[in-house]
């Protein structure tokens, strides 16, 4: 199942919340949508979920247009909206019950389902309570078992992992893996690391319009450019001699003193060159002990920091 | 129209589960048993074997239970965001809505129901016009649908139940009264209009024993024009300028 969002618009009033954008996610793909709070992520899920219309624009699921197919697109989509939003006064297993009657599970099948997604979803000491008395984390499960109940081709998670203890958040990411295997899973999230250990695509929205899209190794090398080495030399006397060496490196851009360390440096590669090997060969040269070197990434928060406060 | 029934289903179940449906249906008994039996015109003071005193307490009594019933009904899904959940499933608004209308009427049909045994009594200590009785049960649930429907409607243009309440009865008060009394005011077509309007003339011909195919269709009318208001108002959200 594919998603083609085209140029896909949503006015507020005056303001664009989602501003012409497009993109496409392809089967088997996960995409993680991030952006600042008021981005326009939520607005663009809740519009490719038909639940609320668009101005301009159009979305495709499976060649099938939201203007047109409701119903269809509708049965394919598992939706856990923002909030987690659920009945509480009903029992969990009644509650998921209810939710497979109107997905159209067949009802021969809905008594396994529900036991499948009451096991995968960790659900087993909980079941017979009513959803209000659950604390935050068992109930982001009732969300994520309702929204795969119907065994859906996509998923639109809404912020999944809010209100999980660590241990459950490592246990629902490695299951948003395993579910994207064969299903398309869009994402939105702040949490940045979580972006880079589940999807495979990350998309970055700001003020409506995507600013980013690719994968964060290309994101990474996009916002740097050129490989930043910490080289770490034992002595701290031969500062001055080893500063002038690298600087005289074919492959060296630019040495700086390390602030925090005194006896390191930091060494800018030229671009789309690195300098690793003429580092350590400069060192066995000068017999000097390499103690460290690392390259050092930038931090996908820089990136996103870059990329949603430029502009 | 099975994704009604799903919703009915579970609106019928959350309203037994949570008191609401007892304790209607023990204040409508109640209250419909006090004035039938024992306080008032009731029917040993009237000295005939029919059930007007009934059908008279209970048209008021479901002025405000129907109300009270409905208030939340869509309101309490809008606020706590549970009806995206229900929207973005395949189901449309007008399922939604329809699934709210048949809970509610459901719980009122089992109250009226449980009034049967006023009926069986009565036909024991005399003659009993038994078309009135039942014309005056099937005007009950004419009436019953009219208010929910307009229950719907008040609960579904706000988030905050006590003012669906509040403008559920402002507009039942409107039908019940207000057009009664000021048809008495007026003369020629606005008088004729007016007592058109009037919910109290419609319902006391039918409860007479009086089917008349203008009341059925005037109670009818209001249940769908109050349901088709409730769903353009959810739908309200997808309007684009």
């Amino acid at each position: 199942m594919s998603i083609v969002v085209n140029n896909l618009t949503k006015k507020f009033g005056t303001q664009r919340a989602v501003d012409n954008i497009s993109f496409e996610v392809k089967t088997g793909e996960i995409l993680g949508f991030l952006g600042p709070n008021g981005a326009g992520k939520t607005t663009t899920m809740k519009i490719i979920t038909c639940y609320m219309a668009q101005n301009d624009g159009d979305v495709k699921v499976n060649d099938l247009s939201i203007l047109e197919h409701q119903d269809e697109i509708k049965k394919q989509i598992g939706y856990l909206p923002e909030n987690n939003p659920l009945y509480n006064d009903m029992p969990v297993l009644e509650y998921l019950s209810f939710v497979a009657e109107l997905q159209n599970v067949p009802k021969d099948k809905i008594s396994n389902r529900i036991a499948e997604m009451v096991n995968l979803c960790g659900l087993d000491i909980e079941k017979h309570k009513k959803i209000g008395e659950l604390s935050k984390g068992y109930k982001q499960r009732v969300g994520l078992a309702q929204a795969m109940i119907h065994d859906p081709a996509i998923l639109i998670l809404d912020e999944p992992t809010s209100g999980l203890d660590p241990n459950q958040i490592v246990e629902i990411r490695k299951l948003i893996k395993d579910l994207g295997k064969q299903k398309t899973v869009i994402l939105s999230t702040h949490i940045l690391p979580e972006v880079e250990a589940t999807c495979d695509r990350i998309l970055i929205i700001n003020n409506g319009k995507i600013v980013a899209d690719g994968t964060a190794d290309l994101l990474r090398k996009r916002a740097q450019g050129q490989e930043v080495l910490r080289v770490q030399i034992a002595k701290p006397e031969l500062r001055d001699k080893v500063f002038e060496a690298l600087q005289s490196l074919d492959t060296v851009a630019l040495v700086d003193f390390d602030n925090e360390n005194n006896s390191s440096f930091i060494v800018n590669s030229k671009d789309n060159a690195s300098s690793r090997e003429d580092i350590f060969h400069m060192c066995v040269e000068n017999k000097w002990v390499l103690t460290e070197m690392t390259p050092l990434e930038t931090k996908l928060e820089d990136i996103f920091r870059d990329l949603t406060t430029t502009n | 129209m099975k994704s009604s029934w799903v919703i009915a289903k579970r609106e019928l179940r959350s309203f037994f589960d949570s008191l609401v449906a007892y304790i209607l249906l023990v204040v409508f008994l109640g209250i419909s048993g006090f004035f039938t039996w024992l306080f008032g015109s009731d029917v040993f003071f009237i000295g005939q074997a029919t059930l007007q005193p009934f059908f008279s307490i209970a048209y008021f009594t479901l002025f405000f239970f129907i109300p009270a019933l409905t208030m939340r009904m869509i309101a309490e899904e809008k606020r706590s965001g549970t009806l995206e959940l229900l929207l973005t499933k395949p189901v449309s608004d007008w399922n939604v809505v329809m699934g709210k209308f048949l809970a509610a009427l459901l719980l009122i049909i089992i109250a009226i129901a449980l009034t049967l045994p006023y009926y069986i009594t009565i036909w024991s200590l005399g003659p009993i016009d038994h078309g009135a009785v039942w014309c005056g049960y099937f005007g009950l649930i004419l009436m019953s649908m009219t208010y929910i429907s307009i229950g719907l409607f008040a609960s579904s243009i706000t988030n905050n139940q006590i003012v669906a309440f509040l403008l559920a009865l402002f507009i039942g008060v409107f039908l019940l009264i207000i057009f009664d009394v000021l048809s008495g005011n007026f003369t020629g077509l606005i008088g004729q209009l007016l007592d058109y309007l009037s919910l109290s003339t419609h319902f006391d011909s039918i409860s007479r024993g009086v089917i008349d195919l203008r009341d059925v269709l005037y109670f009818l009318s209001i249940t769908v024009f109050g349901l088709v208001l409730a769903e353009t108002s959810l739908t309200k959200r997808n309007i684009t300028d």
